[in-house]
């Protein structure tokens, strides 16, 4: 208890602010009413409400992980367990664009390594690390399903495809 | 063999996400045929003697699998079509999501009607493919406006609904158990088994888990008949069958064919060979769950018999492709990390047995290695294969086993001489810090 490691789920920044209040806005909160209108309990709203909230705020938070806990009637412990299960719930704030590097065996044989490491080193940080100017955000991750276009880089939501080190280089140059 | 286009017919159309688009090529009329002409049961006959088999990996017979639904279950039955295409190698639902989602709505509207599904069912899509779901979200609406789901559907009296459901990243939720806790909002861990989805699934109803693959050949085998369906492939291995090929080729991509194509014709005839006309060195068959099988070993047809017989599997068709220049070890550990990152933490064998895997084929890369790793990792996954809920163990070690029995020397000679074999490459660099699972 005493390492305040990030995956520690007694550090302190795993509680709640109190002082800070989120609230989804109107246009989510239509969104989240016709979610619960799609499914026969509360609970198995849950992932969509978590991909919802992640959009509003980029990440989830503590507060965050309370406020759902409390729109499904579940408890912060539940909401937690399950946003640290899955890969794409951000437990911390990242970048505004996410470079996502697939390095599975397809795209590890057709030279993603390069691109990640070249990454690494051209924005100086370290794997799943954030520039400081909160720009970029560098993560290595698994199979994404487009093998036969290798190497791929998913950026926030999108798909880059065939990337190599220079084209890399040339989508950086838009990504401002 | 020739490459077909029969699954495939609609995705090189212009705008062929459209409903206009699908309708025009006869698209719907095959879920009208079923709903307002055919029972239910009548469907199921059909869909078994077309001897369809899953293409989502196991190859259970869809037929059999839609009868084992029970009739008279006290909760309603529900089916769900699983595009949380994660296995490395696979890329063929994606196809079908983001080029032709509406054969896959039409196949679910039928699959549907078999079973008795109750009006709402979920498209499980894996998070990171959300310019898929995007085309699916558009697609459900186009055919919500035209009535084809919804209530009474074709004037049936029957009523049925889709949402997409977007996972999170986790591969595990492929597995159909974990794909169900995955709807209910859980993590995606399995669950015991007995008793089956198809008595106890989601929400406690029946349940029926497809592929997308599985669910596009349905509207086809309406319209044709179950004879046209085996009129491709051999005996218990119909249809048409879309392979993934993917790494060290010229052509990679997805290809169709007759089911039974064998890996060399697909390499050498269809995929233009070997990247720069190196020598091929190992197959993975079947996404990277599936064992390797060496360069003497790929005159055989990719079939769901042949492959087992081979003492590996079809899978999921993702044909990986490794030449000579490829460190077999290397490739070996980034597919035991997946499956260690991957590993849902459920069963100690699987939790813990993966992550030794990893640093094992770490340490042999390095140059770190002993003398009896090679027969420690076999040992290892000896006591990883058959002690956990899910498959995901027994896939975990399949690369691990094959590449130990056939390129034992090769391991030898990292212990050995704390290198790669000379003519291989380590991909990775060793200096670089490794994030975290």
């Amino acid at each position: 208890m005493a390492d305040l490691q990030p995956d520690n789920p007694y550090a302190p920044d795993r509680f709640p602010d109190p002082n800070k209040h989120v609230e989804f806005p109107e246009e989510a909160k239509k969104r989240f009413d016709w979610i619960l209108t799609r499914y026969p309990t509360k609970e198995a709203a849950l992932l969509p409400t978590l991909h919802l909230a992640q959009e509003v705020w980029g990440w989830i938070s503590p507060e965050v992980v309370h406020y759902v806990g409390n729109l499904l009637d579940l408890s912060p412990a539940t909401v937690f367990g399950v946003v640290s299960f899955y890969n794409m719930y951000n437990q911390k704030p990242v970048g505004k664009y996410h470079l996502q590097v697939c390095t599975n065996l397809s795209c590890m044989v057709t030279r993603a390594y390069d691109i990640y490491d070249h990454l690494c080193e051209k924005l100086s940080v370290h794997p799943g690390g954030t520039t400081k100017d909160g720009l970029y955000t560098v993560v290595e991750v698994e199979c994404l399903g487009s093998c036969g276009t290798a190497p791929v880089v998913q950026v926030n939501n999108d798909y880059h495809e065939s990337m190599d080190v220079v084209k890399m280089d040339a989508l950086l140059e838009i990504l401002k | 063999m020739e490459q077909i286009k029969v699954l495939l017919a609609n995705i090189d159309k212009p705008d062929s996400t459209s409903i206009d688009t699908y309708m025009a090529g006869g698209g719907y009329e095959d879920a009208r045929k079923a709903l307002t002409t055919m029972k239910p049961d009548e469907v199921t006959q059909l869909v078994k003697d077309s001897e369809l088999r899953g293409r989502g990996g196991a190859g259970f017979p869809t037929g059999n699998k839609w009868s084992f639904v029970p009739k008279n279950a006290p909760k309603p039955t529900w089916l769900l079509c699983n595009a949380d295409e994660s296995e490395p190698g696979t890329f063929k639902d994606r196809l079908i999501i983001e080029k032709d989602p509406h054969l896959l709505i039409e196949g679910m509207i039928i699959a549907a009607f078999a079973i008795g599904s109750n009006p709402m069912s979920y498209i499980y899509i894996r998070g990171e493919f959300y310019y898929g779901a995007t085309v699916l979200d558009k697609a459900l609406d186009e055919a919500r406006a035209k009535g084809f789901l919804g209530k009474n559907i074709f004037g049936s009296g029957f009523d049925f609904d889709i949402t997409v459901h977007r996972g999170a990243g986790a591969y595990i939720c492929g597995e159909e158990t974990g794909l169900i806790e995955s709807v209910e909002g859980h993590r995606g861990q399995p669950r015991v088994k007995p008793p089956f989805p198809a008595v106890i699934g989601v929400f406690g109803g029946p349940t029926v888990v497809q592929n997308v693959e599985t669910l596009a050949c349905v509207p086809l085998i309406v319209r044709n008949g179950a004879e046209w369906f085996k009129s491709f492939g051999t005996p218990k291995n119909t249809g048409p069958k879309l392979y993934c090929v993917s790494g060290n080729v010229k052509k990679p991509g997805v290809y169709e064919f007759p089911m039974g194509i064998t890996i060399k014709e697909l390499i050498y005839d269809h995929c233009g060979g070997i990247t720069g006309d190196r020598k091929l060195k190992a197959v993975i068959p079947g996404g990277a769950s599936a064992p390797m099988l060496t360069p003497d070993e790929i005159d055989i047809p990719l079939n769901f018999d042949a492959l087992m017989k081979a003492g590996s599997m079809l899978g999921s068709a993702g044909i990986i492709v490794l030449d000579e220049s490829v460190c077999i070890v290397d490739a070996v550990w980034r597919l035991a990390k997946f499956f260690a990152h991957e590993s849902c933490g459920q069963c100690t064998p699987c939790r813990e047995g993966t992550n030794w895997l990893e640093s094992v084929l770490d340490r042999i890369e390095r140059g770190e290695g002993r003398p009896q790793d090679a027969d420690l990792l076999l040992d290892m996954s000896e006591n990883i294969g058959g002690k956990s809920l899910c498959a995901l163990g027994d896939a975990a070690i399949g690369p691990v086993i094959s590449s130990v029995r056939k390129f034992r020397d090769e391991y030898l000679h990292h212990v050995e001489h704390k290198s790669c074999l000379p003519g291989t490459t380590r991909y990775r660099r060793l200096d670089m810090p490794v994030a975290a699972h």
